[in-house]
């Protein structure tokens, strides 16, 4: 094994997982509570509760059967079994995760009611948790891992130490051929031309202003202020963040110094043009952003923290980081890697980033985040307007 | 010599505080990145672990420099040694 090996789930359509789940999703917010009874029946599977798909339509509901598909497709994820409220959409979830090759069943609700529902569904997922717990984890290697970041609860010292470390990691792996995600378009406001300039072609930079323009776009029709009730938040202002563009140049941190961005994907779309990093457009609330990234085939998360983001997400494990001592000391069951020796220069960025580099190692072969084993399990949908 | 505060790059006129116990009148060390630099600012407030601190005296309607970009503009004077924050800087955008 090198220092970059590790043993992982290789998946029907060649994709490497670094967990195991067996989904119970609903369809709509109405399958809730039949998702949730078979996942209480079936011991170990997980169900992913959310509050939407009904009446969406447009760009808005592509999004949702984006997301949705997504998330079952994800390679974390061993077996799904569907539910919703009527067929033909239950059947399009289903369709879209089968092109993986994994196995996955969809149940409706209407003409049967929940407990025929429950009854049926759990019945395929006790069969779906047995099968799933006989797969045996095979050696892969580093570069096979989909890695996503966003940091959150930031404070100046993210942009000092936790986000560059985690751009320390982005500069190392990038070259090996890892395909890593970073988001948050709102949060580079001031930043924006400094990120444009790491586009890797002229279109890409072209595709990044567009979206970037149309986020402006949205947040000056809707603003009833300069947003700082909202973005800096008031964890970041405590912190010592004062300003949105202060607070971009800290984000931004997290993709390095060399790697260049070599495409533009809509919230939660796969990437397609092979390793490297890619830019998601995504909103910068936590949850929201890491589903996204989860939906698209990203299967270890980064998250640098400055005042304690506690942020976790249902199949797609979020590492912590944070480079503010009183955070790693008063919240030590959050954070899985303390880089604040870095502000205390007995730490060099260099040297964080290979601890990060381990730490995912680890969290590839097994090991639980501190997210996992706090229960945090975020699922939290990005709706593009209003329900028709 | 511990570091006070943390300055990204040589042209910023502001550097975070990354100790507990900064207190007026207090000589401060700070730690230049960019440039591994050292240099010294007489703290004029209480600046907590996180906040900024000016290491130039700046006019009101001066854009304030951090990464060596524009964050922001300052929305009163800020002497030498001050705390920077809400109450003297605001956002340029939105």
């Amino acid at each position: 094994m090198g220092r970059y090996d590790f043993y992982g789930y290789r998946r029907e359509n060649g994709r490497v997982g670094v967990r195991n789940h067996v989904v119970i999703l609903p369809l709509d917010d109405l399958s809730n509570a039949a998702c949730e009874a078979v996942a209480h029946n079936i011991k170990g599977t997980l169900a992913l509760p959310h509050a939407y798909g009904r009446l969406q339509f447009g760009e808005d509901l592509e999004l949702f059967f984006r997301t949705l598909i997504g998330t079952g497709s994800n390679p974390n994820v061993a077996a799904c079994v569907v539910i919703g409220i009527e067929p033909s959409w239950t059947g399009r979830v289903v369709d879209g995760i089968a092109k993986t090759g994994k196995p996955v069943a969809g149940f409706s609700i209407e003409e049967h009611g929940d407990i025929t529902t429950i009854a049926n569904a759990s019945r395929k997922a006790r069969e779906l948790m047995q099968w799933a717990s006989e797969r045996q984890r095979e050696k892969c290697s580093i570069e096979e891992v989909f890695i996503s970041t966003k940091c959150g609860e930031s404070d100046t010292t993210s942009g000092l130490a936790s986000c560059p470390t985690v751009g320390n990691l982005i500069d190392k792996l990038d070259p090996m051929g890892v395909t890593t995600c970073f988001g948050e378009t709102s949060e580079l406001t001031g930043a924006e031309m400094v990120c444009a300039d790491r586009a890797a072609t002229p279109d890409v930079r072209g595709k990044f202003m567009q979206v970037f323009n149309a986020y402006q776009e949205v947040i000056n029709r809707h603003k009833t202020s300069d947003l700082s009730e909202s973005q800096p938040t008031k964890g970041n202002i405590a912190g010592g963040l004062t300003t949105i563009e202060e607070k971009a140049f800290g984000n931004l941190q997290k993709i390095g110094r060399k790697s260049r961005f070599i495409d533009v994907l809509k919230p939660a779309e796969a990437p397609s043009r092979g390793p490297g990093l890619y830019y998601m457009d995504t909103s910068s609330a936590a949850a929201e952003c890491v589903t996204l990234q989860a939906a698209a085939g990203f299967v270890v998360h980064l998250f640098p923290t400055g005042q304690g983001n506690v942020i976790g997400n249902p199949i797609e494990p979020v590492i912590k980081l944070t480079a503010n001592p009183k955070t790693a000391r008063t919240m030590v069951e959050h954070i899985d890697l303390d880089v604040s020796g870095i502000l205390r220069r007995e730490l060099t960025l260099d040297k964080a980033g290979d601890q990060l580099i381990d730490m995912v190692v680890r969290t590839c072969n097994g090991r639980l985040t501190c997210a996992e084993v706090m229960g945090h399990r975020e699922f939290v949908l990005t709706k593009l307007y209003q329900s028709a | 010599m511990p570091t006070d505060f943390i300055v990204h790059d040589k042209a910023d006129t502001v550097g975070v505080a990354v100790v507990e116990d900064i207190q007026p009148n207090k000589e401060l060390t700070g730690w230049v990145m960019e440039t591994d630099e050292t240099i010294r600012v007489k703290a004029l407030d209480t600046v907590p672990l996180g906040h900024k601190i000016a290491l130039a005296d700046i006019k009101s309607g001066d854009t304030v420099l951090k990464y060596g970009y524009d964050v922001g503009r300052a929305v009163a004077d800020i002497p030498k040694g001050r705390h920077v924050h809400v109450h003297n800087l605001k956002t340029k955008r939105w």
